[in-house]
């Protein structure tokens, strides 16, 4: 198992990132500054949270235009997986690898907390195959930009072709299940090919019970086992 | 272009006294320009200078076996074993919260980050403590919003997470908020950097953000109090940019890394005359910088406005001569500014030089040694009356006072503030805002770093000594409750005008009572910083002198949150005898929101009980027989158990005191208590009385939603819940 985690100035998820795909695999995956231009043969690259560039102007914007996602795009033209958690989702829509945008909290806050989600049916996929459809899985999000929005025949096309993957639902933790307005409760997206896969919650900080759950582990393990397989 | 000669005129403007200037000509047998002139007001400010408070200070203890690195240095360090170092600080942006609340707090938090980075540790915790005015003052909203935002926004960004905090709301704070930031680092305790320059010939470097004309004489505007001109001072409020503080961060945390820095200090208050002067003074040497050197990003920059900004981010270091290459790489890996602008000198002098002429030649010396220090006059405390819980307690049902006050801003759930800090990120948060102490994993280990701010400003208004002793004890108890060992102290003083002998006197006794306090538990002062003149039109806040504690759990298996865990578990309380006694209602909630807040006299502290009780809780909870514990804190005994109550969405059944005084039972805040829930009871209750610690049955968790009392009375606690929650939401999407 091969697995890239990118690392941009100003990411501050990729440790954690580190440590959790350690923690599964054995392994400590490689991490791979922005400025590279090419990547070594991979099975999974991985775009952690944190804030790019900084994030002033749009989330992931720059980050869309290093030379490292280059790369990326080259590895996913090849039938590459891809992940992006958080800040990651923003520069995978950034790149247009996933359709859509990421748009203000409706609360115009950030927001650090809980949240439950279900797993959707979707089109085959390595980030959904080993989980059961409608699996409840609570984990933390932490954004200010985590409001997915796309126009109508975007969203009803995601929703037609199983492209859904995760969506916010009524859990243990204090507050609304969406947490932050996205359309259809969309927590999670995954490409048309299923194998690029983006979403706001954050699997790496949920993957032990002293850290407040281990449904992220299931998460990432339910990926990497249908990775290797 | 000739600039007009100062007089005592200019230095009056820039804070300076009379005295102050006469003694400025003294030591420099002649009259200093514009740029000098900045420099002594800045490192002669209260800010800079403790001038009225050092006499003070010098009382604390800071000297223990596991102190590293007391006051002097950029952070305290004290040694948590296994060769490692936590290293801390707590930092007030009280001023320039309340001129620019965003901002003002965000640079507050980069401030105190960089305090902790710059000694070699990477920052792993924050924490604050707040101050508010009236939740119906017409500011409020503005800067509560602004604050909470730009903690999160710098916060969240740099990702290291936010695990604690506290915040009051009081009509004293209506025209100066105090935003007080505390971080906590973790290094090698071998690997600790300092800021004492060395080495006669080596450069001087500057690296990080570029300079530009924000919180010129900000140290000075910190040192002042605020009048109905405050809207000028807004450019005086520095701007923070925190992507560039993690990259800042990263580079220099990687440079220390390569064995090439020699010292380091931070630009903080006063930015380039500070960092300058302190590494310069604390070597015994001088400096020689060339200021056309220093990265700007304004034009035509004066050598008073560079010495003088407090633009963010930015760092002051001496680094091997041969390192230079090794250096600059890495700065330019990270796209930030890396610039030789000067060398170490044997001359014990500053000298600028500018547009090739000198700028500025003084000795350092007198900018550090001859900074005044004021023994100010205190006035006679006059000690508030002991006021007698029958005296304004009514009959009214327990349960509804319980709600009263879980509604009001002092109780209400701070979820809708902490929501907004990333609390997880760097994914070794246990216990994050909502408990008595934050909780996080050294890295990698089973240890963990326990940490805590309190203070209680109203019983420090009404007897100074005994308030400053007791914020000492409050955290201590926070950090015994999660299980873990107080370690040592970081605090921040935040009072009014020191130049009123009344607010002296809170200063001088508040510093007594915490350095009693400190003394007895064990937890020397390592880090702190004073906020004074937090004064609007004359009116003082509450006096606040925060204390941020840390303490360190061996196993973190063992730690407790405040959650019991399942209907059955006994509720017990230690540091409380059965003898039912009336309870203290002075100066506690209840009397404030119930009674009309009448002046009375606070709870008194004993501290031998605080240590005797804190003991027995850590080895209680180190030997695995406690499952939940809560310190027994603002609002008292039941106001505890309806927190845990609240945290478990459990209800529990109460035994009802025999005699005394019902509303002083309940909601009395005595001090040295601790709630807990456990599963052997009479193990527990068998060895308190062994170790000579009180302990006392209160009651059972149930399977139920509601708090009962054997009495009948009873609530709700979704209702305690919603209405907890409620409040302030309210305040701030109404």
């Amino acid at each position: 198992m091969r697995i890239a985690i990118l690392i941009f100035p100003g990411s501050n998820c990729d440790r954690d990132m580190m440590v959790a795909i350690e923690k599964l695999t054995g392994r400590r995956p490689s991490l791979v500054w922005h400025k590279e231009s090419c990547l070594d043969p991979i099975d999974l690259a991985i775009i952690p949270g944190g804030f790019s560039f900084g994030d002033y102007l749009r989330c992931g914007a720059l980050a869309a235009r290093s030379p490292v996602i280059d790369a990326v795009l080259d590895h996913a033209a090849r039938g590459g997986a891809v992940m992006g958690v958080c800040n990651g989702f923003q520069i995978l829509l950034e790149t247009r690898l996933l359709p859509g945008v990421l748009v203000k909290n409706a609360g115009l806050k950030y927001i650090c907390r809980n949240i439950t989600m279900d797993v959707c049916e979707t089109v085959d996929s390595p980030f959904t195959r080993n989980l059961e459809v409608g699996a409840r899985l609570t984990m933390p999000v932490a954004h200010n930009e985590g409001n997915y929005f796309a126009g109508e025949d975007e969203l009803a096309r995601l929703n037609d072709n199983g492209q859904i993957a995760f969506r916010y639902v009524d859990g243990p933790a204090h507050g609304l299940a969406n947490p932050n307005g996205s359309s259809l409760d969309i927590a999670g997206i995954i490409s048309a090919n299923g194998r690029v896969m983006g979403m706001m919650p954050h699997p790496e900080r949920a993957i032990s019970p002293e850290l407040g759950g281990s449904d992220g582990a299931k998460l990432l393990q339910g990926c990497l086992e249908a990775l290797v397989s | 272009m000739s600039e007009p000669e100062m007089t005592l005129d200019n230095a009056a403007s820039m804070g300076l006294s009379a005295d102050e200037w006469k003694l400025i000509l003294k030591r420099l047998e002649r009259t200093p320009n514009l740029c000098e002139l900045g420099i002594f007001s800045a490192m002669w400010s209260e800010h800079c200078s403790y001038k009225s408070s050092k006499k003070w200070l010098k009382t604390l203890p800071v000297d223990g076996p596991m102190v590293i690195d007391g006051p002097g240095e950029n952070a305290g360090a004290v040694d948590i074993g296994d060769g490692l170092a936590a290293i801390f600080k707590i930092e007030s942006h009280n001023h320039p919260s309340y001129i620019e609340p965003y901002q003002g707090a965000a640079t507050g938090v980069g401030g105190i980050l960089r305090d902790v980075f710059t000694m070699g540790a990477r920052p792993v915790a924050l924490l604050n403590a707040l101050r508010f005015g009236a939740a119906d003052h017409e500011k409020t909203r503005h800067l509560l919003g602004g604050v909470v935002s730009g903690i999160g926004g710098y916060g969240n960004c740099i990702g290291i997470p936010t695990v604690g905090g506290e915040v009051n709301f009081d009509a004293s704070y209506n025209g100066n908020v105090l935003v007080n930031a505390m971080a906590v680092g973790l290094t090698h305790s071998d690997r600790i950097f300092r800021s004492a320059a060395t080495g006669p010939g080596n450069p001087i470097i500057y690296v990080g953000a570029k300079t530009g004309r924000d919180g010129i004489h900000g140290a000075t505007m910190a040192s002042a109090e605020f009048s109905d001109e405050t809207e000028s001072k807004r450019p005086t409020v520095q701007v923070g940019d925190p992507f560039t503080g993690k990259l800042l961060m990263e580079a220099c945390l990687e440079l220390m890394g390569s064995d090439s820095v020699l010292s380091i200090q931070d630009m903080g208050a006063a930015g380039l005359t500070s960092s300058s002067v302190e590494m310069a003074s604390k070597g015994g040497l001088g400096m020689e910088i060339d200021l056309d050197l220093v990265p700007t990003r304004e034009e035509e920059m004066s050598a008073y406005e560079l010495m003088l900004s407090e633009s963010q981010e930015r760092m002051l270091m001496v680094i091997k001569p041969d390192a230079t290459r090794r250096a600059r790489e890495i700065f330019d890996k990270w796209n930030l500014d890396f610039m030789p602008i000067g060398r170490v000198t044997e001359t014990g002098r500053l000298v600028l030089l500018k547009d090739g002429a000198t700028a500025c030649d003084i000795p350092i010396k007198p900018l550090v040694d001859d900074a005044p220090e004021y023994d100010r006059p205190q006035a006679k405390f006059v000690s508030y009356p002991i006021v007698e819980s029958r005296a304004i307690t009514s009959d009214a049902p327990i349960s509804s006072i319980l709600l009263q006050l879980l509604k009001t801003f002092d109780l209400a759930s701070r979820r809708w503030i902490y929501e907004q800090y990333d609390s997880q990120v760097m994914a070794d948060t246990l216990q994050g805002p909502g408990g008595d102490a934050g909780l996080i994993r050294v890295h990698g280990s089973q240890r963990g770093l326990a940490m805590s701010t309190d203070c209680t400003p109203r019983y420090v208004e009404a007897d100074p000594h005994n308030g400053g002793a007791q914020a000492v004890a409050e955290a201590y108890r926070n950090i015994c409750a999660v299980g873990a060992r107080p370690l040592a102290i970081t605090n921040n003083l935040n009072f009014g005008n020191p130049e009123k002998p009344e607010i002296m006197t809170q200063m001088a006794q508040s510093v007594i009572g915490m350095g009693e306090a400190a003394l007895a538990l064990n937890t020397p002062v390592v880090s702190g910083n004073v906020s004074l003149y937090n004064e609007t039109d004359g009116q003082a806040i509450r006096p606040c002198p925060v204390v941020g504690m840390v303490g360190v759990i061996n196993d973190i298996a063992t730690a407790v949150g405040i959650a019991p865990t399942a209907s059955g578990q006994t509720l017990l309380v230690i540091g409380q005898d059965e003898d039912c006694n009336d309870g203290w209602l002075g100066a506690s909630l209840y009397a404030r929101h119930i009674a009309g807040e009448p002046l009375a006299a606070p709870p008194p502290v004993s501290l031998e009980a605080e240590r005797k009780t804190g003991e027995f809780l850590q080895s209680q909870i180190g030997a695995g027989t406690i499952i939940a514990a809560h310190d027994v804190s603002d609002g008292g005994l039941v106001v505890a158990i309806a927190e845990m109550c609240m945290a478990a969405g459990l209800g529990a059944t109460i035994i009802s005191p025999n005699g005394g005084n019902a509303h002083g039972w309940a909601f009395g805040e005595d001090q040295g208590r601790y709630v807990i829930a456990t599963d052997d009871a009479g193990v527990v209750t068998n060895a308190a009385k062994t170790a000579d610690v009180n302990i006392c049955l209160l009651g059972v968790i149930s399977a139920t939603d509601e708090l009962k009392f054997d009495d009948g009375d009873a609530i709700s606690i979704s209702k305690l819940i919603s209405s907890a929650e409620a409040t302030i939401p309210a305040l701030m999407n109404g």
